[in-house]
């Protein structure tokens, strides 16, 4: 999200999904969406399929979009700078780009241009493995279009280099005008429900709601009014650094509310021994996770279904969830439950219900000022949305950039923090598959994904498997510098020769024990994409 | 605006837009055709005939739902002629399968049987011969049952225009014509991918919903809109619920976007952990690391952390506690989480898991 915000000034997804469906050209990298968003998955499907749309696959798994795809990239992991400034070299040599648009709406792109000029297709072809004549061809169709948008998700963000992967993709946007129009944009879609909202409400070390910096004494003491307290003005640790602090001792207390760092955090051993160093870690989940195995109290919440709220999606829609049935046994939402333990604390939080904390988030949340449980009773309204007469916004920096202009950045490929060696001279890849989600604590109860995808795989290229002589079905060992773990293989061209990819579903093959939890360093986002890794017959 | 056009339907003059149907017309004008191969969002095939009428001028009965509107012209949706039309074709799909409405899940919600209803079939016409299929039911989420199917094909257009999976066709043909995933495999073991279009598609009981079988007569069941908890796209879905328990998952059609009534696997038929004997019921405690968490009371447990939380603030100020809210709550109490961690806590350790 950082790098969205650094390019235009507002970190996400520019535009909405339906406008997928009516687009020319769809460049979808780094997202498996069939598997992981199947609906947005579903609407680009249907754009090829039914409206002459051109899709332009960038992956190096060779995904069910590359069965719908005009042009499919096949880079080798951790290379998407590269391609998308040989993208870039391309449009600019061949004069493709909007020279209007970028002249009058950005900023910043001769340095860039500057910088683009090594990233010939050649040299591109070197890096990443993409044959230069592909590459020139996708260059022309993604410049060719009127409208064209960008999809990228984990693929592109869980890198060291996840930041400059993301403002690669905001430059190609913005060098072609593909900002600020319907159809157009750079959108990245959201894995979890309301992993938008809880970024908006300010469920983040550095700022309050709608992104107002800790840091900012005026918006601080906004907050401060507003809650009638004194206000901390440092920006706080992000999720590794309180793993780090619990294990120096720095953090003593975690509060921790449905999230599952045991099983999704990068390098779990070392979470481990966090978690145990802790003088109290407080659990509050729908059910005894791996992590609340360590939890000195637990506290039962209930689940979306049994509770009031708001979700917003991945398009910026806010939309109401509604109690449908009653938690089991002493169960209670997550907000009565946080209000509660204030209470205690000599802080009272009086809310009749989740509707009066909505009233409340609207008066300090500019983007969300104009959104009531009234209003959005039948449909969601997006954001920006900052006063009740205000529609909602489809698409975002129509005529002018939330920043004003957009900022290309000049970015230079850097390789992964851990590339094939002699000793482990495979590349592992992780995500999803469609049928799990997540840790699995919800979908590995559901009779339906058990039954359609019961075990973890590893999938593995046919040619790996028969020089490894593995066979489909066969246990085999997946070690890394970091750890190592029995999984059944599945022999599939999806991975190409030399790759691996696994899911992190299941807490038996417990994946993230092999991943490197090198982060991006603006980001904070491990590198679950790229590792080293052995795999041998079990 | 564009050009309008005029017609007369049913003795009443009405405007619409050229490339508008019959149908659409009738529509609009509040006047029920009645229709079972016609899918929303979907190509009009015209393959069940049941929407027919009468245009003046026209050699036969024409099928409404793909008969685009001409200027002038005249129709008449329940004539004599277009309701025996009607009859028929209801009593011959009624002949050629098992709709033995007592034992079927359908009852109640089946627009086969609301049909023989509207056109006040007294009994059927013809002998009743069930082709003899073998009801599938060895996968967990959707049963068929082809000795129910009509042929509308609606489960074929849902599968290959609206969710784009390419999984159900058309195969044989004549009496022996059915619709499947290649081969004739059953879903198990197609590339099905369980999105559960085609059971809302299908409108008799042949596709439906396995978990629901025996759990619920249509018309006991309350739908609550709400969004799905799965990923970011926040589908709008209804939750049937009956007996304080969800018996199925429906998407809801109401809301245009983000979904449309459209769902995928995990939101259709992942929600099984909601009533999962394991959930946590009651807060527990563990009084001394080491030991056992044990059962307590909201009060207890809430008091042992406010003491353990207020201690640590004094001893080692507000920055040795940290916070992690989650993707996976409402906003409310994302909301309400970071207040507490900044306000009575006063950290602005809190974070949450976007980035995994």
């Amino acid at each position: 999200m950082a790098g969205l915000a650094a390019a235009f000034g507002s970190g996400a997804m520019t535009n909405s999904i339906a406008e997928i469906e009516h687009t020319e050209v769809i460049l979808a990298t780094g997202t498996n969406t069939t598997e992981n968003h199947p609906i947005v998955g579903m609407m680009v499907k249907r754009a090829v399929r039914q409206n002459g749309a051109k899709l332009i696959v960038i992956d190096p798994r060779e995904i069910d979009l590359v069965k719908y795809a005009d042009i499919w990239l096949r880079q080798r992991h951790g290379t998407d700078v590269a391609v998308l400034n040989g993208l870039m070299n391309v449009i600019i040599t061949e004069k493709l780009f909007a020279k209007e648009y970028v002249d009058a709406r950005t900023e910043g792109f001769e340095a860039m241009r500057k910088v683009l000029e090594q990233y010939t297709p050649e040299y591109v072809e070197k890096i990443s493995g993409v044959p230069a004549e592909d590459l020139k061809k996708a260059a022309r169709l993604y410049a060719g279009a009127n409208k064209a948008a960008i999809l990228y998700a984990m693929g592109i963000t869980q890198h060291i280099s996840g930041t400059d992967n993301v403002k690669s993709c905001a430059n190609l946007a913005m060098l072609c005008g593909n900002l600020g129009i319907e159809g157009g944009g750079v959108n990245p879609l959201r894995g979890q429900n309301n992993v938008q909202g809880a970024c908006d409400m300010g469920a983040l070390p550095n700022v309050f709601p709608a992104y107002q910096a800790v840091t900012n004494d005026e918006l601080r003491q906004k907050f401060e009014k507003a809650w009638d307290a004194k206000l901390d003005g440092k920006v706080g640790l992000t999720i590794m650094e309180i793993m780090e602090g619990a294990l120096s001792k720095k953090i003593r207390a975690l509060y921790v509310m449905g999230e599952n760092p045991m099983l999704s955090d990068p390098d779990l051993s070392h979470v481990e021994h966090a978690l145990k160093n802790l003088d109290i870690l407080v659990v509050q989940d729908i059910f005894l996770n791996e992590t609340a195995q360590y939890a000195d109290v637990v506290l039962p919440s209930a689940c979306f279904a049994e509770k009031d709220g708001t979700f917003t999606n991945t398009e910026r829609r806010v939309q109401r969830i509604r109690k449908a049935i009653n938690a089991p046994g002493y169960a209670k939402a997550d907000w009565e439950i946080i209000a509660a333990l204030s209470d205690r604390m000599g802080y009272p939080m009086e809310y009749k219900n989740a509707e009066a904390i909505m009233d409340e988030i609207r008066t300090v949340t500019p983007s969300y000022g104009g959104i009531t449980y009234e209003r959005i009773e039948k449909d969601g309204l997006q954001w920006p949305c900052p006063t009740p007469d205000h529609q909602g916004t489809r698409f975002l920096h129509k005529d002018r950039f939330t920043r004003g202009l957009g900022l290309f950045h000049a970015i230079d490929y850097i390789p992964p923090d851990e590339m094939p060696d002699k000793d482990f001279p495979m590349v592992l890849s992780t995500g999803r598959v469609l049928y799990h989600y997540h840790t699995g604590t919800m979908t590995r109860l559901s009779a339906g994904s058990t039954e359609r995808y019961p075990e973890s795989l590893v999938e593995i290229n046919p040619a790996d498997a028969a020089r490894m002589k593995i066979k489909d079905g066969q246990m085999v060992k997946v070690a890394t510098r970091r750890g190592a773990v029995k999984v059944k293989a599945l022999i599939s061209e999806r991975p190409y020769e030399g790759a691996v990819f696994m899911n992190f579903h299941f807490h038996e093959v417990p994946v993230n024990q092999l991943t490197n939890p090198a982060l991006d360093p603006i980001g904070k986002i491990p590198e679950y994409k790229v590792c080293a890794a052995r795999v041998e017959a079990a | 605006m564009e050009n309008k056009i005029t017609v007369t339907i049913d003795g009443r003059e009405a405007e619409a837009l050229p490339g508008q149907t019959i149908l659409d017309v009738a529509k609009a004008q509040g006047i029920f055709i009645p229709t079972l191969c016609y899918l929303d969002c979907t190509t009009k095939v015209g393959a069940c005939r049941v929407c027919c009428v009468e245009v003046e001028g026209a050699r036969s009965l024409v099928a409404s739902c793909c008969m685009p509107i001409n200027p002038g012209m005249i129709i008449k949706t329940d004539t004599k002629k277009v309701r025996n039309a009607q009859r028929m074709i209801v009593e011959l799909l009624w002949a050629s399968g098992d709709h033995n409405c007592l034992t079927c899940e359908k009852n109640g919600a089946c627009e086969l049987q609301n049909l023989v209803y509207w056109l006040e079939i007294e009994k059927p016409r013809f002998r009743i011969d069930s082709p003899g299929y073998e009801t599938e039911t060895n996968n967990s989420m959707i049963s068929r049952d082809l000795n129910k199917c009509i042929l509308c094909g609606r489960c074929v257009r849902a599968c290959n225009e609206i969710q784009v999976n390419e999984v159900l066709d058309f195969m044989e043909r004549g009496s022996r014509a059915k619709v499947g995933p290649a081969f004739d495999a059953d879903y198990i073991n197609s590339q099905c991918y369980f999105c559960g279009e085609c059971v809302e598609a299908c409108p008799v009981g042949a596709i439906t919903f396995k978990q629901a079988r025996f759990k619920g007569r249509p018309w006991d069941l309350k739908k609550v809109k709400t969004t799905c908890t799965y990923c970011g796209v926040g589908c709008q879905i209804d939750l049937n619920i009956h007996d304080g328990k969800i018996i199925k998952v429906t998407g809801n059609r109401d809301s245009r976007e983000p979904n449309n009534g459209s769902l995928c696997v995990k939101g259709r038929f992942g929600l099984d952990f909601v009533s999962n004997p394991d959930r946590l019921k009651t807060p527990l405690i563990r009084k001394k690391k080491g030991g056992e968490l044990e059962e307590a009371t909201w009060d207890e447990a809430i008091a042992f952390i406010a003491k353990k939380f207020k201690d640590i603030k004094a001893k080692h100020g507000s920055d040795a506690l940290a916070g992690l809210a989650s993707a996976r709550c409402t906003n409310e109490e994302n909301y309400l989480f970071q207040k507490f961690m900044r306000a009575v806590i006063g950290t602005n350790n809190v974070d949450h898991c976007a980035r995994l």
